[in-house]
């Protein structure tokens, strides 16, 4: 058998192009419009290959994405680690070596195509660029239809007029209501389309399938029409005279193009004549059509349901959803009739049925004669259908040897389940852009550059990058931490909290909507005054914490946490659109458009007056939880009293695009007294010594406002809020709940650790709670730490135990509020 | 020759004396702990469609027992000890791998998280260790340390008799185990109703294969467990979520342990075949379709190779879903229905394959006693009327 490139012919090659390329070591020679496997046909190269389990010798078997055994890895002009040589469009200087179904992942970098997505939105996509697809791109687009025609080959005959035709492109996955990803993929780029479409048309053709007989894995065994395609659109011969083996007449009319009409020679066996043979070619070329079935993958993955049909033994569509359409031979037109068989009994085990799993027709007895019945049990006890190819050759075959060998009808079971993708997709396409920074999209403050200029650390909270603290040459975190600390209980210091969420609540309902997201009454608020509250979940348990200010009858501002915006938003919303739509009210993020500055210690307000405001800052003006809209150095303002860190303090908001300035005009003005700018580790020191918890960290969603010694943000009255029915349920009003304490040690308690009342050296300990933060008190100058712990208020004066690996630190349990119990610093 | 034989298909009888509703992992092994351990025979497991197609074909069998709570250490602890004798327990190879899992962290609020949980693992006797990125490097090199990353890994809690098993054949083993026990095992069987008796007592199934009565009728349906509720008139707190996992194409061994991060979701292993295995995010809608959403994969995928540069090239081969249910404090709920006759396992969510040893013992003992065995009490429907919850966001979120 020798395979040779014609003097001319090929439809899909250009002749006038050659290119070179190396496989397996060699210098070859093909033509722009070849593919790999084509290529190596024309240069005779037909085997070269090994099969992945048993390493037996494999040669080039189909013409296209079904391809089971001509594995490759291309390492230039872009690197694959397996793809298969059917699928690799010829380039020059390409260089290959075979594989056998495993790849290797390289850990160096290597030459890689640049991934992309796009989406686009039309009437009627088409999938398949044969004739019937074409057609139907016609018939859409001169109804006005926009319509996409995608076609997996890299040589499509010209896309109809007015339609967009995208060769190359394979659709790989469909989803609800004609949503379509399709992989575009060229030797420059590698492009994941998101197609919408109103109508998809299927005309994904037909894939003629093997027939398992001993030794049909040898190279030279090739699919009849797999054959055809060379010659006809690559100029290729496979031999002179193969012989073949069909059960349809494809196969004679495969056989007669490949011989250009020459003269009948070699055996032919053909099932419907001749229903018995035991004369099989063992060497030459063999061409093979065991029938065709229509490509339904993409149909099954939507739910589409498949009916047998026995004349063309072959599964084809039944019903689908109203969108989705199958046309030309997918749809079982012009299917040959077929005189089904399967597997030509003889030698079993080397009648392979999944050549790229190595598994044969007695794999599938094995499983079986254990008792097995189902195709999807024989799949997974053999793996067939499972390699590269998805069981594009195997699938129905399986499914039809186990109907045969159990007797069953050739329906009783079809193939399993096909799964998306259709043809593998590299993950870097997948991730398409969102690489490095783009992978989740990095919020920074409007002072972030400020920040950056001087040498903060930052730390990520949800999206957002915070300054974690400011360290002066030669200062560590804890030193840094501890002067920021100093700084804002003996001076001032500023914080950059414009990561807060903010929202904005607005309408004649607002307040009586606020009061049933929050424990405590909003509606009772005072326009100008701010009220501190709880969020619990349906469970009762503590959600979220922010303050709501009252702007007007009608209009609240409530912040909520850095890392919960989105969170509390979406809960208002699912609450608003779906149990209480008559509620009149509109909630607005306005997080971004607020830039947030606090400026905390007790000469916040020296500083605030030497920067110049129009408003009256006196206490007795200007009390504590309320706000007033005024000037700060010339710049529109809204200023409230509120303190996390038990300080005199303000928090200044103003337009985002102003927040530099004031920044900075903040600094200038408090540098006489050393303001120091600190970051989110400083506020949580501070706020700890204080005693205020921070959702998310001493609370865990198991927490209640009473565990956290603070029912008092609980109304007692009977109007509902969320969270209000499970208060009352048994196991939140028990008396032996964690509450919260505070620990003083001698020894900085890990957060985390967990505490018993008696370290028994043995597992399980049973334990009565964890350190939720945990500080070295600049202003204390000792460790402190919060914790949750079993009736942790009876528990004052105790002492407790954290068991650590090689040491058990000592805590007195204590109150949670360490700094400033009577709270006589907020004023100043 | 064959050596292994499988479960026999049963037809199905009119009477048992329990008839278990799924043959999924849970299904399958309280069927076999029924009959070997309280030696209750006389047992049905009734299936829609092919054996153990469900979730148990279709989940990414990382097994490891580092919850938080002592309730759930207990239970996953128990099924960790039963998945370290369960080879010599079924007489199969059920290609269970302890090679060890990794759970990374990558900002603040994780790395306190995860202290918390190791320091709860070690008091629970639970193996548990905290490592920094330089040893999380070192046990794992393929992954990227790099303080540039967008969430770069700040530490990760490892626990290394965590892995992984070959989830056909562990259901199968159970079966063929449980049907040599005397067990019917009946495939293509659809539950469309139940039988009611005096009071509403729950006395067996109408199927597609007809009428089976049935003692007990003990669910464990996992997705599909609200509807068969709904059937008696239940409503469960759970929700139905499609869950999604894939698979590469076949790899030289490149990755040799667990790696979990819930924080960019990532969850991956590598199969003694070469694939890479992979579970995605949870859809955020409820659905029976055992189909999830593109996004959620793309997602998932950028964020697998920035961890994993290797996996650059790594080409995604199959994807697939399945439907979870989820309690609201993600913890799973066993033990009776509050019908007479009627009995609850469900809510194992995204992570029930790992319990599925302990399930089905702890499952069986309550069937069969009519007591909640010590492991189960806890789990009880009980808790979502009294508060008790179990939350295990924290360890459970999506990760498996
Ligand atoms: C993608 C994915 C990844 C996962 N990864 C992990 C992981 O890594 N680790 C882990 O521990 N867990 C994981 N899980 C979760 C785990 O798979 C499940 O918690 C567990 O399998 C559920 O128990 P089961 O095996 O009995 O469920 P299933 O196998 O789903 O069994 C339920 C059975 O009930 C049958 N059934 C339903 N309705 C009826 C009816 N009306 N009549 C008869 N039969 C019925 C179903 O057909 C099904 O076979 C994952 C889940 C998914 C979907």
């Amino acid at each position: 058998m020798t395979a040779r490139r014609l003097p001319d012919g090929g439809s899909w090659i250009d002749r006038s192009r050659p290119l070179t390329f190396r496989f397996d070591g060699e210098e070859y020679e093909g033509f722009e419009g070849d593919t790999l496997a084509s290529a190596l046909l024309a240069n005779d190269v037909t085997g070269g290959f090994r099969s992945p389990i048993l390493g037996r010798p494999r040669g080039i078997m189909t013409a296209g994405p079904e391809e089971p055994n001509a594995f490759v890895e291309v390492s230039q002009p872009w690197f694959d680690p397996i793809v298969a040589a059917t699928m690799v469009e010829l380039v020059d200087g390409l260089v290959a070596e075979p594989r056998a179904g495993v790849g290797r992942l390289p850990s160096t970098r290597v030459p890689s195509r640049r991934a992309e997505h796009r989406h686009i939105s039309v009437e009627t996509l088409v999938v398949g660029g044969g004739l019937s697809g074409r057609t139907a791109a016609s018939a859409a687009a001169s109804r006005g239809d926009r319509v996409v025609l995608v076609d997996e080959r890299h040589r499509m005959n010209d896309a109809p007029d007015d339609v967009i035709g995208l060769p190359r492109t394979t659709a790989l996955g469909i989803y609800d209501d004609g949503y379509v990803i399709a992989l575009e993929s060229t030797p420059e780029l590698e492009r994941l389309w998101h197609v919408r479409a109103d109508h998809v048309v299927l005309a994904t053709g037909a894939t003629e399938r093997p027939i398992a007989f001993a030794g049909n894995d040898r190279p030279g065994v090739m699919l009849s029409t797999a054959a055809a395609v060379y010659r006809r659109h690559f100029g290729v011969k496979v031999d002179e005279a193969p012989a073949l083996i069909t059960t349809n007449d494809v196969g004679l009319v495969a056989r007669a193009m490949v011989m250009d009409g020459g003269p009948e020679e070699g055996p032919v066996i053909n099932f419907q004549i001749d229903p018995i043979s035991d004369e099989l070619p063992t060497d030459g070329s063999l061409l093979v059509s065991g029938g065709f079935n229509p490509n339904l993958t993409l149909w099954r993955a939507i739910g589409g349901t498949v009916e047998y049909h026995r004349r063309f033994a072959c599964f084809v569509p039944g019903k689908g959803p109203p969108w989705l359409k199958v046309a030309g031979m997918a749809n079982g037109e012009h299917i040959p009739d077929c005189a089904p068989v399967w597997y030509v009994d003889g030698e079993r085990t080397t009648a392979f049925v999944d050549l790229q799993r190595d598994q044969t027709v007695a794999d599938i007895a094995d499983a079986l004669d254990a008792g097995l019945t189902s195709v999807e049990h024989v799949k997974r006890a053999t793996y067939i259908g499972t390699a590269i190819d998805q069981g594009r050759t195997s699938g129905v075959l399986t499914a039809a040897i186990v109907n045969q060998m159990l007797g069953t009808g050739p329906d009783a079971q079809g193939p399993t389940s096909a799964r998306p993708p259709a043809v593998p997709v590299p993950y870097t396409t997948i991730a398409g852009p969102d690489r490095g920074d783009l992978l989740d999209p990095i919020r920074r403050t409007r002072i972030h550059p400020w920040h950056e200029e001087h040498s903060a650390v930052f730390e990520d909270v949800g999206q957002w990058k915070r300054p974690r603290y400011f360290p002066r040459t030669g200062e560590d975190m804890d030193a840094a931490v501890a002067r920021e600390c100093l700084a804002v209980r003996s001076a001032a210091g500023v914080l950059d909290a414009s990561t807060l969420g903010k929202i904005e609540v607005i309408g004649p309902d607002a307040a009586a909507f606020l009061d049933r997201m929050y424990t405590n009454r909003m509606s009772t608020l005072a326009v100008g005054s701010i009220r501190y509250g709880f969020m619990l979940g349906l469970d009762g348990m503590v959600a979220d914490d922010g303050v709501a200010m009252r702007l007007a009858d009608d209009r609240f501002f409530v912040t909520t946490t850095t890392g919960n915006a989105a969170m509390v938003l979406d809960r208002f919303e699912e609450w608003l659109q779906t149990e209480w739509p008559e509620l009149h009210v509109y909630c607005t993020s306005v997080t971004e458009q607020w830039a947030d500055v606090a400026i905390a210690g007790p000469k916040a307000r020296d500083v605030l007056g030497a920067l110049g405001t129009d408003l009256d800052l006196s206490p007795g003006a200007f009390p504590f939880m309320t706000f007033r809209d005024g000037a700060v150095a010339g710049i529109a303002a809204r200023v409230a009293r509120v303190s996390f860190t038990g300080e005199l303090s303000y928090e200044i908001l103003v337009d985002g695009r102003r927040a530099l300035e004031l920044w900075e005009a903040l600094l200038r003005a408090g540098n006489a007294i050393g303001i120091t700018p600190y970051g989110t580790e400083a506020m949580h020191a501070l706020r700890a010594e204080k005693g205020f918890v921070i959702v998310g960290q001493d609370t865990d969603g198991t927490v209640t406002p009473d565990d956290l010694g603070m029912g008092w943000i609980v109304r007692k009255d009977d109007s509902d809020f969320i969270g209000r029915r499970s208060l009352r349920r048994a196991d939140t009003s028990r008396s032996d709940r964690k509450q919260l304490v505070g620990l003083l040690s001698d020894h900085l308690l890990p957060e985390g650790a967990q505490l018993v009342e008696e370290d028994t050296g043995r597992t399980p300990m049973a334990t009565i709670g964890h350190v939720t933060s945990s500080y070295r008190s600049p202003s204390l100058d000792r460790p402190i730490a919060l914790a949750m712990v079993a009736r942790g208020r009876q528990r004052h004066g105790q002492t407790i135990l954290a068991p650590l690996p090689g040491s058990t630190i000592a805590a007195d349990v204590v109150s949670p509020v360490f700094y400033d119990p009577e709270g006589a610093r907020h004023d100043g | 020759m064959c050596a292994v034989r499988y479960w026999r298909a049963a037809e199905p009888k009119t009477t048992y004396e329990v008839v278990i509703v799924g043959g999924g992992g849970h299904g399958l092994a309280t069927a076999y702990s029924l009959a070997k351990r309280h030696g209750i025979t006389d047992v049905c497991v009734v299936e829609k469609g092919w054996l153990a197609g469900g979730n148990m074909a279709r989940n990414t069998t990382i097994i490891r027992s580092n919850y938080l709570w002592e309730e759930s250490a207990a239970i996953y602890e128990h099924s960790l000890k039963l998945w370290e004798g369960l080879e010599e327990e079924l007489g199969v190879d059920v290609e269970f791998s302890p090679r060890g899992v990794l759970n990374l962290a990558h900002d603040l609020g994780e790395v306190r998280s995860s202290m918390r949980r190791v320091h709860a693992n070690r008091l629970n006797g639970v193996d548990a260790e905290w490592l920094t990125p330089e040893d999380v490097a070192a046990f794992c090199p393929l992954i990227n340390i790099s303080p540039s990353l967008r969430y770069p890994v700040l530490g990760a809690t490892l626990q290394r008799r965590g892995g992984t098993a070959r989830h056909d054949k562990v259901a199968w083993a159970y079966a063929t185990r449980a049907s040599e026990l005397g067990v019917d095992i009946v495939e293509h069987a659809e539950v469309t109703g139940f039988l009611r008796g005096p009071g509403g007592r729950v006395e067996g199934v109408s199927t597609s294969r007809g009428e089976i009565r049935g003692a007990k009728v003990a669910l464990a349906a996992a997705g599909h467990t609200s509807e068969l509720a709904a059937m008696v008139g239940l409503r469960l707190p759970l929700q139905s979520h499609p869950l999604q996992a894939l698979v590469s194409a076949l790899y030289e061994p490149i990755l040799d342990c667990v790696v979990m991060s819930n924080k960019v979701h990532v969850y991956v292993s590598q199969a003694d075949k070469g694939e890479l295995v992979m579970g995605a995010g949870i859809d955020a809608y409820n659905g029976y379709a055992q189909r999830g959403s593109f996004h959620v994969i793309e997602e998932q995928l950028a964020a697998a190779v920035e961890l994993f540069a290797i996996f650059a090239h790594a080409k995604l081969l199959r994807t697939w879903g399945g439907i979870v249910d989820v309690c609201p404090d993600a913890s799973p709920i066993v033990g009776w229905s509050g019908i007479d006759g009627l009995f609850l396992n469900c809510g194992w969510g995204t992570g029930g394959f790992k319990a599925t040893p302990a399930a089905g013992w702890a499952y069986a003992e309550t069937i069969a006693t009519g007591e909640p065995s010590e492991l189960v009490r806890p789990f009880s429907l009980e808790r979502f009327t009294t508060g008790a919850l179990i939350d295990e966001h924290g360890a459970a979120a999506v990760a498996h």
